[in-house]
């Protein structure tokens, strides 16, 4: 088994970090840069940057930040939220993002999603997936972080997105998103029983406890934590500490 | 005392020049000749398909000046798809010529269970030895078992053993994670986004082009 990666996912609305609870309500919790410093000084093992508002303002802004992070972050850095055209994974990549996250374009156009792992490889395009339970053993997926159903279902994109050549899927549960709770495991169960690319679970942790029943349970490649770090519940060293004790390997 | 880094158009180079720089290098991005040929350290980028990069350096007319570049013996590192360029082939979208300066070949990362092992192998995964001694070389004062970032679906098989500075496990295979051919380095992981042991390796390359 891969070691499990614990990536920091820092939501940015105009220059503040922000945290919502199902993508909504979104409250400013930071300085994104400064959070994203202090993560890495403390052993996170990715960072991801998601505009909040980007594609429903059909802009993509965040060059800057990345840029200011790409000077003392040396982890993988990826970057989502109103990622449209070639030219903007281009900037993207040029500002210092490894990977970009695309959702909504992906939905709106597949063939997005083909076109840019050709160009830029699959290692560098994750499909960002929003995710609200609607049966039993049934997902809708969403767009526009959380706002607009697609009627499509979840499985069935995750499938797609891989074969149109997607490198990664971040898949977020918005109904467990921003609650702490613990994540949708048979959410999590489902999708990365149904792919061979990897899975990141995004949303709900709320402690170190939540991602050891996950990863448990499912075949898991990475975990997303928001809130644990925004407001301080838990540090980075405790979260990996929890993993390790439960024999889940993590890059120390 | 200068690095240069290749610029053929492909790939995030950002963060390897903010690495360096980070480690207090002169560096820059550059397809000029000369420029390349005058740097005391130079570094050959990439990611995306094996193909596409050797199609970009052709169109650049990279090949020759890399080639005799490497002839003058100063430090020369190939990261990722850069160290896979190295070789002579790989099998990544049929059989592709790389620039052929290490003998061997690139072939997708075998895996034991090839149904339910995922690929690409993104992970931090640990670095082991090789045949190759790790002082004096770019891994000097790495502690073996260090976790490295990895991204990639395709891995280097030299032809002789004597070019493996270490190796990496992934689903029951080993392969080599890194390569050395006299003043010649590749690593398949990122030293720039592998954290503070990567920024050593980083800075290990720096002393070499200042010796």
């Amino acid at each position: 088994m891969n070691k499990i990666r614990v990536i920091a996912r820092i939501d940015v609305k105009n220059e503040f970090a922000i945290k919502g609870i199902h993508l909504e309500g979104l409250r400013k919790v930071g300085n994104p840069n400064e959070m994203a410093l202090d993560y890495y000084n403390n052993g996170i093992d990715e960072i991801v940057f998601m505009d909040a508002v980007a594609a429903y303002y059909d802009r993509n802004s965040l060059s800057e930040l990345i840029q200011r992070a790409c000077a003392d972050v040396f982890i993988p850095i990826t970057v989502g939220g109103g990622i449209r055209t070639i030219d903007d994974i281009k900037n993207a990549l040029k500002s210092g993002a490894d990977k970009v996250a695309i959702n909504t374009k992906a939905v709106q156009d597949p063939d997005f999603i083909s076109q840019s792992s050709k160009i830029f490889g699959s290692q560098c395009i994750v499909s960002s997936i929003e995710a609200k339970a609607i049966g039993e053993n049934k997902w809708e997926v969403y767009t526009d972080n959380g706002r607009e159903p697609t009627g499509k279902d979840v499985l069935e994109w995750a499938k797609d997105v891989e074969k149109l050549g997607a490198g990664e899927i971040m898949l977020t549960s918005i109904d467990k998103e921003g609650t702490k709770r613990g994540f949708d495991i048979r959410l999590y169960q489902n999708v990365a029983t149904s792919v061979l690319i990897p899975v990141i679970a995004s949303g709900g942790m709320g402690q170190g406890d939540d991602a050891v029943q996950l990863i448990k349970n499912v075949n898991i490649d990475a975990v997303a934590v928001a809130s644990i770090l925004h407001y301080k519940l838990e540090s980075i060293q405790k979260i990996k500490n929890t993993l390790i004790e439960n024999q889940i390997k993590v890059r120390l | 005392m200068m690095i240069a880094v290749i610029d053929y158009g492909i790939g995030n180079v950002r963060s390897i020049l903010s690495a360096f720089e980070n480690q207090g290098a002169n560096v820059f991005l550059t397809r000029d000749k000369n420029k390349i040929l005058e740097s005391d350290g130079v570094i050959l980028p990439g990611v995306g398909a094996f193909s596409h990069g050797m199609d970009s350096l052709n169109k650049h007319g990279l090949v020759d000046i890399i080639k005799e570049y490497v002839e003058s013996n100063k430090p020369f590192m190939g990261i990722c798809l850069g160290m896979q360029m190295l070789f002579e082939e790989s099998e990544e979208f049929g059989v592709t010529k790389g620039l052929g300066l290490i003998s061997g070949k690139v072939v997708k990362l075998p895996t034991k269970d090839s149904q339910n092992e995922k690929l690409p192998h993104v992970s931090w995964n640990e670095l082991n030895s090789g045949k190759i001694q790790w002082p004096n070389t770019v891994l000097e004062n790495i502690k073996e078992g260090s976790d490295m970032y990895f991204v990639h679906s395709f891995v280097a098989q030299p032809n002789n053993e004597s070019n493996v500075l270490s190796t990496t496990e992934y689903s029951g295979y080993n392969f080599c994670s890194s390569v050395k051919s006299g003043n010649i380095y590749g690593c398949q992981f990122h030293p720039e986004k592998s954290g503070k042991i990567g920024l050593k390796i980083v800075k290990n390359f720096i002393r070499m082009c200042k010796e």
